[in-house]
């Protein structure tokens, strides 16, 4: 993507942020979200350069925020990203084995990305789901009462629906 | 849609839970087949909030006769269109199971897990479709705003709130009422109003709920508190994690704003008032309420000391009052119904009701709500549905990983702010894990300790870096190098983090550690002493071994076993080397012969 464009989009999505905000100086976080929602999962350097202009603040203080939150991402993540809970009632109503079985059929490690750039790998704590555990949310979707056959069904049929 | 005469309801359970396990696919079939035979007009499908039976999921509810109807597949709606609806025939298989596998074709009020629940705060919790004001008012919705914004002054409303005993549900149990007149004391050209759902408590999904099933409580809840302490503006803080909370908070800000319940003279009185949304970014601490406000200005979300509170010193410098999600939840009903009704339940100083979460070993996860200072034993037992496959239940840790836990000699305790607080837990958001004897409470402690130091912001050093001391030694015990200075040294660490850190994650961060040890010392001692994990729970400390008696020499184990630890001929006994073994317990799990077993040492 060439600069002149993501300055064009950043200047955007500022101003819509800025436009929805009822009170002014907290449309900083909003506004990465939008970001990174909209280049895919991460924030690119050139983003983060135009943000910092366009709102007359530091570089080092937007990546002060940025990386504070776990949930923003500089690095360039796959375009499904997924998060598998490792907190207690997932742990201990066979979680171990969900993500073991999720490193096994993505052949990946938590914090990386597949080759063919697919899946990134997070771990996260508990996401309210416990109900239905074990739990992982894929981009917004939530899937609940996971075992390592059904996260190996889950994932062919994404990569499958790729393929097409 | 037409005006035709509505025969039965299909309300179908469009809670988070229900949606992950395949409740989309379930409604869609049953609105198709009600149109293909034609029922589409005299049958409505409603979609409504988490029902609080999620381990059941996806659920339905068919009135007029009050049917349940759980673990749901498309095939499953299809049968129950047919049989049920066209021939008024409930269909058995998918009906409610009680705990010993009977069959209930009662309505959902009769059922032992529903029958015991007083629901104030998740009142309309599986009753109205969140996404339409209109039911929420037909529910007596906005009725208290409108009262208080017609009959009472700022202080009345106060009174009123602080004689009902109403203490915030988001963990600390302040008095909500106390919290209000703080505020509305603090002269200030502006004040603000936030609601806390960052709910990041491991276990907890009740704000979940709430916020998906009955965004519009939370709203009125929050009008009524903005017009007694006098802001103009409010926040929602809401985890990222939480889309579909978000996604139905939206749509409910939208249609009050509409309906003239938000924003500019509110039913045409001089008081104004409007909210926004805030999403947080994965980061656990936000849900401090200073971190939270660092977070909503668009800082790193990091606490600061305290005081100045919030009630002096908020948001941007504001006098600003921040509440939970179920607290304001509560804070209609108390209007409409007053604060004597709501005191009338409960205990002395805990009054109301609490929502908690049950989740863990415990048949009927998902959430209930209770009055205050019902029995542990009750909300297990007779609520939750007890323990599954006859184990024993071994504790109950409450308050995650701020809490501790409740060993099986206290269940007889009853719920409430003080009798946890005197057992060296708390009741922090609700959430209660049930642990049984296959547990590790070693583990269970090193377990939160990773989360606190997965999660500390890195402002202390003591937190910081000490719960990363302390979860080293926890990992040393739990692989059997653990000495009795271990212990010691982990008491001492307990005691300076909590008495060192600024704010409550670092305060509370050992309790879960000073907790087991207080109850199950004794495991520690097996761990340091024997190298004996008791529950076999700790893999340094188990050996997976094969019992000649039993063994066939069906070879089963040894075809499974990923790094070839099983070695013996076919029909003859197998051995495990315990060298090889990696105790993945593979192969205990497919031997049908119960010849393979965990033993520790
Ligand atoms: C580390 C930490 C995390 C917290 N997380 C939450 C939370 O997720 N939700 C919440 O309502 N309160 C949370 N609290 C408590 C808030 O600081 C605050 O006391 C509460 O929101 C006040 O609302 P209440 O009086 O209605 O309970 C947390 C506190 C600490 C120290
Ligand atoms: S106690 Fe821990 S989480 Fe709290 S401010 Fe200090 S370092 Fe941050
Ligand atoms: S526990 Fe796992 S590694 Fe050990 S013998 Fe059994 S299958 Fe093999
Ligand atoms: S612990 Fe995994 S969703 Fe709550
Ligand atoms: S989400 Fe359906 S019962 Fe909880």
């Amino acid at each position: 993507m060439d600069v002149a464009q993501i300055e064009k989009t950043v200047k955007e999505i500022y101003e819509q942020v800025k436009s929805e905000s009822l009170e002014e100086g907290d449309v900083l976080i909003n506004t990465l979200h939008r970001i990174q929602d909209h280049f895919g999962n991460f924030i690119p350097p050139e983003a983060a350069e135009t943000l910092a202009e366009l709102m007359d603040l530091p570089l080092s203080k937007i990546y002060e925020v940025l990386t504070f939150y776990t949930m923003f991402s500089t690095r360039p993540r796959g375009k499904y990203v997924i998060r598998v809970c490792e907190s207690t009632p997932c742990h201990v109503t066979g979680g171990k084995a969900v993500v073991e079985a999720l490193k096994e059929t993505l052949g990946i490690d938590f914090n990386q990305t597949t080759e063919d750039g697919l899946f990134t790998l997070e771990f996260s704590s508990c996401l309210g789901l416990c109900g239905v555990a074990p739990v992982m949310m894929i981009n917004d979707m939530a899937y609940g009462n996971l075992t390592p056959e059904r996260v190996k069904a889950i994932i062919e049929e994404l990569r499958g629906g790729e393929a097409e | 849609m037409s005006v035709a005469v509505v025969a039965s309801t299909v309300l179908i359970c469009a809670g988070g839970a229900c949606i992950s396990a395949g409740e989309k696919s379930v409604k869609q079939v049953f609105e198709e087949k009600l149109r293909e035979f034609a029922l589409d007009s005299v049958v409505q499908v409603v979609e409504t909030g988490c029902m609080g039976a999620c381990n059941l999921g996806p659920l339905a509810v068919i009135y007029p006769e009050g049917i349940f109807y759980q673990k749901l597949t498309p095939q499953a709606a299809e049968e129950i269109v047919v049989e049920h609806l066209l021939k008024g025939r409930p269909v058995e298989k998918y009906l409610y199971k009680g705990p010993a596998g009977e069959i209930k074709a009662k309505s959902q009020e009769e059922l032992p897990f529903f029958k015991r629940q007083v629901k104030i705060a998740t009142r309309n919790l599986g009753v109205i479709d969140p996404t339409d004001i209109d039911e929420y008012i037909g529910r007596d919705g906005y009725f208290a705003l409108m009262k208080v914004l017609k009959e009472m002054t700022p202080e009345e409303v106060i009174a009123e709130i602080k004689s009902s005993g109403l203490r915030g549900r988001g963990g600390a149990g302040f008095p909500t009422g106390l919290k209000w007149e703080l505020c509305r004391k603090n002269e200030a050209d502006q004040k603000f109003i936030i609601c806390n759902a960052d709910e990041g408590d491991p276990g907890a999904f009740m704000d979940r709920s709430i916020l998906e099933g009955d965004p519009h409580s939370v709203l009125e809840g929050m009008a009524i508190g903005a017009y007694a302490i006098g802001a103009s503006r409010g926040f929602i803080y809401v985890r990222a994690e939480y889309p579909l909370a978000i996604e139905r908070l939206n749509i409910a800000i939208e249609q009050a704003r509409e309906y003239g319940f938000l924003g500019e003279n509110i039913l045409g009185t001089d008081f104004s008032f409007d909210i926004e949304i805030r999403i947080g970014a994965g980061a656990f601490v936000c849900g401090e309420e200073t971190a939270l406000m660092a977070s909503i200005e668009g800082e790193r979300g990091q606490p600061r000391v305290k005081p100045p509170y919030p009630v002096q010193s908020g948001l941007w410098g504001k006098p600003t009052v921040i509440n939970n999600v179920e607290t304001l939840a509560n804070v209609p009903p108390i209007i409409l119904k007053g604060a004597q009704w709501f005191a009338s339940i409960g205990t002395e100083t805990s009054k109301g009701t609490k929502v908690f979460a049950l989740a863990g070993k415990i048949r009927n996860t998902g959430l209930v709500e209770v009055p205050m200072g019902i029995t542990l034993r009750e909300l297990i037992y007779e609520i939750g549905g007890g323990i599954p496959s006859g184990k024993k239940l071994k504790a109950v840790q409450t308050g995650g990983p701020s809490g501790g836990c409740i060993p099986a000699e206290h269940l007889d305790v009853r719920v409430d702010y003080e009798s946890l607080k005197e057992l060296g837990t708390i009741m922090g958001s609700g959430g209660m894990v049930v642990m049984d004897e296959d547990d590790c409470m070693v583990d269970v402690a090193k377990f939160f300790l990773g989360f606190t130091v997965e999660e500390s912001c890195g402002k202390c050093t003591p937190c910081r870096e000490g719960t990363k001391v302390m979860l080293d030694l926890l990992e040393k015990i739990t692989s059997g190098e653990g000495t009795h200075e271990d212990l010691e040294k982990l008491k001492e660490l307990a005691q300076f983090i909590s008495e060192a850190s600024l704010c409550g994650l670092g305060q509370t961060a050992p309790n879960p550690v000073l907790s087991t040890m207080r109850y199950f010392w004794d495991e520690y001692i097996a761990h340091v002493e024997e190298k004996r994990c008791p529950a076999k729970r700790c893999k340094a400390l188990i050996r997976y071994v094969i019992d000649p008696q039993k063994c066939v020499g069906c070879t089963a184990c040894a075809r499974v076993c990923p790094v070839a630890a099983i070695t013996g001929e076919i029909r003859k006994p197998h051995e495990i080397d315990p060298e090889i073994c990696t105790r993945c317990g593979s192969c205990m799990e497919v031997c049908r012969f119960d010849a393979i077993s965990k033993v520790s040492p």
